[in-house]
């Protein structure tokens, strides 16, 4: 959106043919991002006194900011269980012929096809009282009471691990399909074993993908309302449910609004980690 | 470094290698080769060389056969335990790493501390002449320098065999030839036993003490590169290494040393049976490289028409269309003045010795 470069070279026609998007996107995205901004910036529901009363209340609210740092934790956890059960998944697929190769490619974009909500009931189904996990155990003996895994923790991040698998799988295999299979072979000719190989060679050359598949994931986690409410039940609470409770059942608008601005400066916070971790090591780009 | 384990001998033993599909990738190759000497694998691409190296490297299990190193088989070793040192077509070079930490890389996976290694890798460095690199990344090098890397570190893990894939193919002529000289100028220094994949025959010509020509995964002839190009055995390795007129005629009469053939452009010259035994009243078919015909004033030879004449610099190649409608090309050096050729005219053609023309069986 800048001004126009002096010169007519192609990036000039590049910005006209963006003008439909960035004005979609300054409608419907910017416009209503300063209107939250401007909301966050008053002290009463009504909105006839400017201050900075919103913030202070949610930062000096141990209730609050337990919230956000469960929240923020369930990204890590999410995000951790993806990465260690994506990364054999897209090192597998480079590694099959053609036919296998389809097969797991469908079953990476499998929870792509389905709507988030099926996918999240076929989890209450699984992980409740009476639920497979429950029943299957129970009549092995293995367990004599139904173990809780619904409404905790664990049945929250199984699930939406689960259901943000693509978004870390996807940019693996990109990565990984991009490292020349002629490095792993020279590597092992030198004397290393697998593990220093991978270590040394495939993992830091894989970093864009990690790094892409970490964020795109950590993202999605955090905000996954459907997914958080329904598995987590009335039990666990985390950003978006909260926002949602004092926007729609409080009414309390300006509080709200604070609310969705903490979060997203935290977000942008974790993501630009991710990405300067990402400067840092000298596989960006390297491959 | 005093005795470093270089100059190992290798023995490939009756490797034959069968693709899952069933289809033979190489079959039945016997290749002895001497602690110290510079082989040449020479083929078209899909002879099965590379799967040949694959397997010499430990990268592929061959179906049938041993590969020894020295005194040991290796076949139970995998690739990393084979102390077998490769320069790969693309050279491979870890691409995050700098050039001194791709050098010492395989030091490293040995367990070497870090003061020896990086010792070792300034004599390496010194070795190919990139001492001052050290600190870059494979990107900022060019072609010729990412190869000189590829060399020191595949030396750095002192290699008893070294291998290399197609190594000069990817650089530019002048380049080539300089890395050419570079590498015969190392391996002479290291004594390493040497294995090159090429389908250069001038590489394999030059390069190497004994050139292996494969084809269809057999092994057509192992020998010096005079033997693969005077002497060949088959009438592939004649017509693969160097170029040649393959003439068609019957065999007159033969026995174990010459052979007296009718070509079918018309005259009776004495060849060399080149590849065993030839029947009187056989169809054979004779090579003749094309500088090793020349015009004669007699009336010995074969008659022909001139066609074009291509002024080569050092040579002349002439195109002479003999009486039976095939052309043959004669190539002469340019030794001051040479006879200039008419287009058109009528001239007689006579192999030089009867040793350079080669008779092998017709095949059907």
């Amino acid at each position: 959106m800048g001004a126009a470069p002096a010169s007519r070279d192609v990036t000039s026609y590049g910005m006209g043919l963006a003008a439909p998007l960035a004005l979609f996107f300054l409608l419907f995205f910017v416009a209503p991002l300063l209107q939250l901004l401007w909301l966050s910036l008053h002290n009463d529901t009504a909105g006839l006194q400017w201050g900075l009363g919103q913030y202070l209340h949610f930062l000096t609210d141990p209730f609050s900011l337990g919230v956000l740092g469960s929240t923020l934790l369930l990204g890590a956890e999410v995000t951790a269980v993806c990465l260690v059960l994506g990364f054999p998944i897209a090192w597998l697929y480079q590694r099959v012929g053609p036919k296998l190769q389809t097969i797991i490619i469908l079953i990476v974009l499998l929870p792509l096809l389905t709507s988030v909500v099926v996918r999240t009931f076929a989890w209450i189904v699984i992980l409740g009282r009476q639920g497979i996990i429950n029943a299957t155990l129970q009549s092995l003996g293995i367990i004599d009471t139904p173990l809780k895994l619904l409404y905790t923790q664990f049945g929250v991040v199984i699930a939406l691990a689960q259901v943000q698998m693509p978004l870390m799988t996807l940019p693996l295999i990109t990565a990984l399909g991009r490292i020349d299979p002629n490095l792993d072979d020279a590597s092992c000719s030198l004397g290393a074993g697998s593990w220093r190989t991978f270590f040394r060679i495939v993992l830091p050359l894989s970093l864009p993908g990690i790094i892409a598949g970490c964020t795109l994931t950590y993202a999605a986690a955090i905000t996954a309302f459907i997914t958080q409410s329904l598995v987590g039940g009335g039990q666990m609470l985390f950003m978006p449910m909260y926002l949602y409770q004092q926007a729609s059942t409080l009414q309390n608008w300006p509080f709200a609004a604070a609310i969705s601005i903490i979060f997203l400066l935290a977000v942008l916070a974790v993501v630009s980690v991710f990405t300067t971790l990402g400067r840092m090591s000298r596989g960006y780009g390297g491959a | 470094m005093a005795d470093a384990p270089s100059g190992r001998s290798l023995v490939v033993d009756a490797v034959t290698h069968r693709y899952p599909s069933g289809a033979l990738a190489v079959e039945n190759i016997n290749l002895d080769i001497k602690g110290g000497e510079i082989i040449a694998l020479l083929g078209p691409s899909g002879c099965g060389k590379t799967t040949l190296l694959r397997i010499i490297a430990g990268f592929i299990a061959q179906t049938q056969g041993r590969i020894i190193i020295g005194d040991d088989i290796v076949d139970a070793l995998p690739p990393n335990k084979r102390a077998v040192g490769i320069v790969f077509q693309n050279y491979a070079l870890f691409p995050h790493l700098s050039i001194s930490e791709n050098v010492a890389y395989g030091l490293a996976a040995r367990g070497i501390d870090k003061a020896a290694r990086q010792r070792e890798v300034q004599r390496l460095l010194e070795l190919v002449q990139l001492p001052t690199m050290a600190e870059r990344l494979p990107r900022q090098l060019s072609g010729g320098q990412q190869q000189r890397v590829a060399l020191a570190r595949a030396l750095a893990i002192k290699p008893s065999i070294l291998l290399l894939d197609e190594p000069f193919a990817a650089l530019d002529k002048n380049l080539r030839l300089d890395m050419q000289i570079e590498v015969k100028r190392l391996q002479r220094v290291s004594g390493i036993t040497t294995l090159i994949v090429t389908h250069d025959q001038e590489e394999a010509l030059s390069m190497a003490d004994r050139v292996a020509v494969l084809s269809h995964g057999k092994l057509e002839q192992f020998g010096s590169p005079s033997d693969v190009y005077d002497r060949p055995q088959t009438l592939f390795v004649n017509t693969f290494v160097g170029s040649t007129n393959r003439m068609p005629g019957v065999v007159v009469s033969a026995d174990r040393t010459a052979a007296k053939v009718r070509l079918d452009a018309g005259a009776e010259i004495i060849a060399r049976p080149a590849g065993g035994a030839l029947s009187e009243g056989g169809r054979v078919t004779v090579c003749i490289r094309p500088e090793h015909l020349q015009f004669v004033g007699d009336e010995t030879g074969f008659a022909g028409v001139v066609g074009m004449s291509l002024p080569l610099g050092a040579t002349v190649v002439h195109e002479v269309t003999t009486a039976d409608g095939s052309g043959v090309k004669v190539s002469q050096a340019r030794i001051g003045e040479t006879r200039a050729l008419e287009n058109g005219a009528a001239v007689r053609l006579a192999p030089l010795a009867p040793s350079l023309a080669n008779a092998f069986p017709a095949t059907l």
